[in-house]
């Protein structure tokens, strides 16, 4: 394996796992409020496609990622109002949302097939960002770098802030919170928000960074494996870096199998290869003894304020 | 009284839920230093009404002053601010947290981490309170987890602390130390409102009490003056009746015999059962005290089988054993047993009460042909149990739970005691149930015994148990304790063993034991 | 004022019923509003989406063909749904199921008859269970989310299918496209109605949800699927196995998904391509929903919602919009039920004073 092999396959590693990492940063959140929401795909498919709108438009990237987060923070707060306005069952709404963003996204979507946005320039100057071997380092899009960094932010966010522990706690008993003289429901609808923008960025990843351009629920069903991360990374910050990062290399498989010298399997094998790992991995991690420790108590439960 | 001006002042409060009035008119106040009972039975309206001071619910009707200034508290934060604290019955903690964070959480201010550690540990020393900031709140015991609840309060320098049914979960020795940190309060010029329906704690702890029933303020009286007898029927309404039981009866034949039943918990806050026996003959009532949290949902779910035991020998009713069957075999072979939650585990809140019927007695009453059920034969025993127990519900077809807890529970009991079972396994029969629902309990409990029955009751209540049972033992970090004749108990001893007999219970076995305690809905 | 919320004593039986009709004329409403403002003609969409299927009578074998996928999964998906199990991977034991009837057809060669036809359905069935089977035993053993790993699956099937289509099955005669040779005549499911493409799995999605109606309100088997999705302590206190239920409830709608996938293949395509899931296993979801989790329900909802599939490719000549409109109007169904489910337990108030609603307030 030839040098600018291994780069390739590394650069190729860490534009896979970006959007699986945003997306499950998100909805570490908002599982830590105590809200599951399921509707990360759909999420991802609405950002994917008002981020590429909104390029398409200004003909400006930065604009577009705004515009994913906003895409993304609009479609969870039709999840927010169900959930925390009407106490609808969450399991069956982010099923909804889900179904609901991939159709939506496929209607906004018609019109912009086929065109193309201006791509990220680098936030590097080309010496680095170009460089044969510096660019494992430099080259990336800017979202990449903004990912890496949002997971000590949200370690941060989650332990070392006054926020954080309200968040945490609203997560870990309703009750409690509310009792306390806490808004339990503020606090999970701004979860839910921020969750959805995570995602909606990280579905702009694919729309406007690793094609750039728009095809029909191209997300493939990454934001069912980030859901997946969140999980397998027992609900901490720092494990769920390490969890995409194995995701990543296992969506890569599919692409650089013939390469490596793989093909003693055929393709289907390893493009099934992420999901089927995914059970494995879930499988691991929630037979170990201390699986859902950490796990925020309230996850899932609608909240009912007793009168 | 140091001042005139009574520093809380409640006129006219008023406040409505759908069906019923929580609140009617309630007028009184609490002065600066005073320690003021609120006195009421379950349901009469004690917790909205604080809940109306901590701010947490708003009075449809009336007015609140603050040292004389009327106000609106329209938030806990509010409440917080003009210096009223409370200790919540059902804490209201965080059990993955820390007590650190637990306590910040609190607070209204944020207060770097170091300072707040301090500050905690300069109230704890003032008030003789023991905790360990840095543990996590799971592994601790009740009382540690109330002192959490307690410094909270305190670290905001309150006016006004309101204590809900604080001793509930506690053991006698606790129970004193709490009122030795409360008089300090006291006579430091904090106001007490303290909540419970234990009278022979309001007696002692309280200079004035407001009884409430049925929503109204009955009346205001110096509770050192009263006897428990004129406090209880002024709670009540009415004349208490006690129960009647034939003296000296005999027990029989043993029927349930438990021998070394070990249980190692599934749940990571729960308790292990170790090597428990004891046995209980025909007649007998068996009482099983205890500190929430000590093993005694184990024991509860080791005894139906819903938790299958490794031994078919640990359990045996009338001399068969049990200890391998399911919870379905037990009731066949004559177990039946009653857990602590209604909602949820006795009973399904969703479903009809002939569907009830049909969740315990489908198979010892016939009420199922060839994989069907019939309809009518539940719904014929479901009103056979409302009938006999005289169950306040629409008929055989009202939702679980739209029932209130006592009739639920009445419901649950006599499903069980019509179904005539050899043993019967009942927890906390007369949580948060009135005291008319409780009496008549109690009664056909006796009766069930009276008939030849063998019978268990857990119960964290111990003067229940001391009413109630023959026979007593304590459980103690999954440990049961020798039985003792109720005639022959000693309470101190018994609070004592309730502590973890030395008094305190070491660290590792403290975290081994306890945690497990969810605030229960009630 | 405001709106003041309170819990009713009972659920409204009321309620129950009015709210699925609500909920598809409201979408029907938001949908005509929706495209008018995007310059399409919004009436006339809506008629043809929701109207035209059931007024015109040669759509209505299209109806049919397409109903009974989806009220076979959906019933399954039911019992599932109502032991809380959420079994979100029906579409890959539909094509698993799909794939095993096929597989039995290949191995039968030239044999035909009804008893391969027979073998070939149960061939389905037993795929389907198997694909569910794997979630039910992670999730009672290992305690792993059935939600995630039965929605990891349908991508794996997937890729099953990808690889048999695409290699030992291919057609050798299909020009090098990746797709099974079509089914020869005597494994094909018997037709109702000679001249129609009314096969015999639409009756079968008839009867089913008669069968299911009387398991899931009078037997045992339905209390025990009730108590456990309700109040799973109370299954146990009861004497109930919620693990065998659950591992039960997930292996019913694998069945169910698989026998769908069969009949799909027997009956309506009689081919397997790279195009063969058509997300019957997820629009399955929004008919389980939508029919109230009730198997009287999904058959009614299974029509409503195959209506606007076929509704949504008339209107796609018409009024010339794409074809994934079908599919938002058939989330947004799914939107309104589930945000219309606080009716079923809660009667809303008006309320005068602000004051008195303060105890709502979250």
């Amino acid at each position: 394996m030839s040098p600018d092999f291994v780069i390739a396959a590394i650069m190729t590693v860490v534009g896979l796992t970006t959007p699986i990492l945003l997306a499950a940063l998100g909805e570490l959140v908002v599982e830590k409020s105590g809200v599951l929401n399921l509707g990360v795909e759909g999420m991802m498919l609405i950002g994917a496609i008002s981020g590429f709108a909104v390029t398409v438009f200004t003909f400006n990237p930065w604009l577009g990622v705004i515009g994913a987060a906003a895409g993304g923070a609009l479609a969870s707060l039709l999840f927010a109002v169900l959930v925390l306005g009407l106490n609808s069952n969450q399991v069956a709404t982010g099923l909804a949302l889900a179904i609901f963003g991939t159709g939506l996204s496929s209607l906004i979507g018609l019109s912009f097939t086929g065109r193309i946005v201006p791509v990220f320039g680098s936030i590097f100057p080309d010496a680095l960002a170009r460089h044969p071997y510096l660019k494992v380092i430099f080259g990336y899009s800017p979202i990449v770098y903004f990912a890496l960094l949002m997971v000590p932010a949200v370690a941060w966010f989650l332990h070392r802030t006054r926020a954080g522990l309200i968040l945490r706690a609203v997560g870990e008993n309703d009750h409690s919170a509310h009792s306390i003289g806490y808004s339990v429901v503020k606090v999970r609808l701004a979860a839910i928000l921020f969750g959805g923008a995570m995602a909606g960025i990280g579905g702009a990843y694919f729309s406007m960074v690793i094609t750039p351009m728009w095809a029909e629920r191209m997300t493939a069903g990454r934001g069912w494996i980030a859901l997946a991360l969140v999980v397998f990374a027992g609900w901490r910050t720092g494990r769920l870096l390490l969890g995409a990062y194995f995701f990543g290399i296992l969506m890569a498989l599919e692409l650089y199998a013939k390469a490596a010298g793989f093909s003693f399997l055929p393709s289907p094998f390893w493009a099934a290869m992420p999901y089927l790992m995914t059970v494995v991995a879930l499988t691991f991690i929630s037979a170990r003894e201390s699986a859902g420790a950490n796990a925020p108590a309230c996850l899932g439960k609608p909240f009912l304020p007793s009168t | 009284m140091s001042s005139s001006v009574p520093r809380l002042a409640l006129t006219g409060i008023t406040k409505r839920f759908p069906g019923v009035l929580a609140n009617d008119q309630v007028s009184f106040s609490v002065g600066p230093g005073e320690i003021h009972a609120l006195l009421g039975e379950n349901g009469a309206g004690k917790s909205t009404l604080v809940k109306m001071i901590y701010g947490i619910m708003q009075p449809d009707a009336g007015t609140i002053r603050w040292n004389g200034e009327p106000v609106t508290i329209a938030n806990p934060k509010a409440a917080r601010k003009l210096g009223i604290g409370m200790v919540f019955q059902h804490f209201s903690l965080f059990e993955a947290m820390t007590v650190l964070e637990n306590i910040a959480l609190g607070m209204d201010a944020t207060i770097p981490q170091r300072e707040l550690e301090a500050k905690i540990r300069e109230v704890m020393q003032h008030y003789g309170l023991k905790l360990e900031p840095r543990r996590i709140v799971s592994t601790l015991s009740v009382g540690e987890r109330q002192r959490i609840e307690i410094v909270r309060a305190l670290l905001l320098n309150p006016n006004l602390l309101i204590m809900d049914e604080p001793t509930s979960v506690l053991t006698p020795q606790e129970v004193d130390q709490l009122f030795v940190v409360l008089r300090k309060l006291a006579a430091e010029g904090c106001s007490i409102l303290y909540i419970s329906h234990k009278l022979h704690e309001i007696k002692a702890l309280c200079e004035n009490a407001t009884i409430l029933r049925g929503g109204k303020l009955v009346d205001t009286c110096d509770p050192r003056v009263e006897t428990s007898r004129s406090m209880a029927e002024k709670m009540i309404g009415g004349n208490l009746k006690d129960i009647q039981r034939q003296p000296g009866a005999e027990f029989g034949k043993p029927r349930l015999e438990v021998s070394g039943l070990s249980v190692a918990t599934t749940d990571h806050f729960g308790t292990s059962l170790k090597d428990i026996s004891l046995t209980v003959r025909a007649g007998e009532i068996f009482g099983i005290a205890g500190v929430a949290g000590n093993g005694q949902n184990e024991l509860l779910l080791a005894l139906s089988g819903e938790v299958p035991t490794d031994s078919a020998d640990a359990v045996r009713v009338d001399g068969v054993k049990v200890g391998r069957m399911a919870a379905r075999d037990r009731r066949g072979s004559g177990l039946a047993t009653v857990p602590e939650e209604r909602n949820g585990h006795a009973a399904v809140p969703d479903f009809t009460l002939s569907d009830n019927a049909v969740l315990t007695a489908r198979d010892r009453l016939g009420m199922v042909k060839g994989g069907l059920i019939d309809a009518r034969a539940a719904r014929t025993y479901a009103g056979e149990v409302i009938a006999s127990f005289a169950v306040k519900a629409t008929g055989p077809g009202a939702f679980a739970g739209s029932l209130s807890g006592g009739n639920l529970q009445k419901f649950i009991m006599g499903r069980e005691i019509l179904q005539k079972p050899t043993v019967l396994v009942v927890s906390q029969p007369t949580w948060g149930v009135d005291a008319g629902a409780a009496a008549a309990i109690h009664q056909a409990l006796v009766d069930l015994a009276a008939s030849g029955s063998a019978i268990v009751v857990i119960s964290q209540d111990l003067d229940e148990l001391l009413a109630l049972c023959d026979t007593l033992a304590v459980i103690n970090g999954g440990h049961l304790s020798p039985p003792m004749k109720v005639a022959e108990a000693n309470i101190e001893d018994i609070g004592l063993l309730m502590g973890g007999i030395h008094g305190q219970t070491t660290a590792a076995e403290v975290a081994a034991a306890e945690g497990h305690i969810h605030a229960p809905q009630a | 004022m405001r709106l003041k919320l309170e819990k009713r004593p009972e659920p409204s039986t009321l309620m129950l019923f009015v709210t699925p009709v609500a909920s598809v004329l409201l979408t029907m409403f938001i949908g005509m509003v929706v495209f008018d403002l995007l310059g399409i003609n919004g009436f006339r969409a809506v008629i043809d989406i929701f109207l035209t299927p059931l007024l015109a009578s040669y759509k209505w074998q299209d109806v049919a063909v397409k109903a009974a996928p989806l009220i076979i999964i959906a019933l399954g998906l039911s019992v599932g749904n109502r032991a809380q199990v959420w079994n979100i991977g029906a579409e890959g034991q539909y094509i698993i199921g799909a794939l095993c009837a096929a597989g039995v057809g290949i191995a039968a060669g030239t044999a035909g008859g009804p008893l391969v036809v027979l073998v070939m359905i149960v061939a389905g069935i037993i795929g389907g269970m198997a694909w569910a089977w794997i979630p039910a035993v992670l999730r009672t053993r290992y305690d792993v989310n059935e939600i995630l790993t039965s929605l990891m699956l349908v991508y794996v099937a997937f890729q099953v299918l990808a690889y048999l289509v695409g290699g030992p099955w291919k057609d050798p005669n299909g020009r090098n496209f990746p797709a099974t040779a079509p089914l020869q005549p005597s494994q094909e499911l018997p037709i109702l109605f000679p001249g129609s493409t009314v096969h015999l799995g639409v009756l079968i999605a008839l009867i089913l949800p008669f069968v299911f109606w009387l398991l899931m309100s009078r037997s045992v088997f339905g209390f025990q699927i009730r108590v456990v999705g309700s109040a799973p302590q109370a299954a146990r206190y009861g004497g109930f196995d919620t693990k065998r239920t659950i591992i039960l409830a997930l292996l019913i709608s694998g069945a169910m998904a698989g026998l769908a996938g069969a009949l799909e293949f027997t009956g309506a395509l009689g081919t397997i391509n790279l195009g063969f899931p058509s997300n019957y296993g997820f629009t399955a979801i929004i008919v389980s929903f939508l029919g109230r989790l009730n198997p009287i329900g999904c058959l009614i909802a299974g029509i409503v919602l195959a209506v606007t599939y076929v509704g949504g490719q008339v209107a796609q000549t018409t009024v010339h919009i794409p074809n994934a409109t079908a599919g938002i109007f058939q989330a947004m169904m799914l939107f309104f039920i589930l945000a219309s489910d606080i009716l079923v337990r809660y009667r809303v108030r008006l309320v005068g004073s602000a004051s008195s609603a303060q105890g709502v307030k979250a």
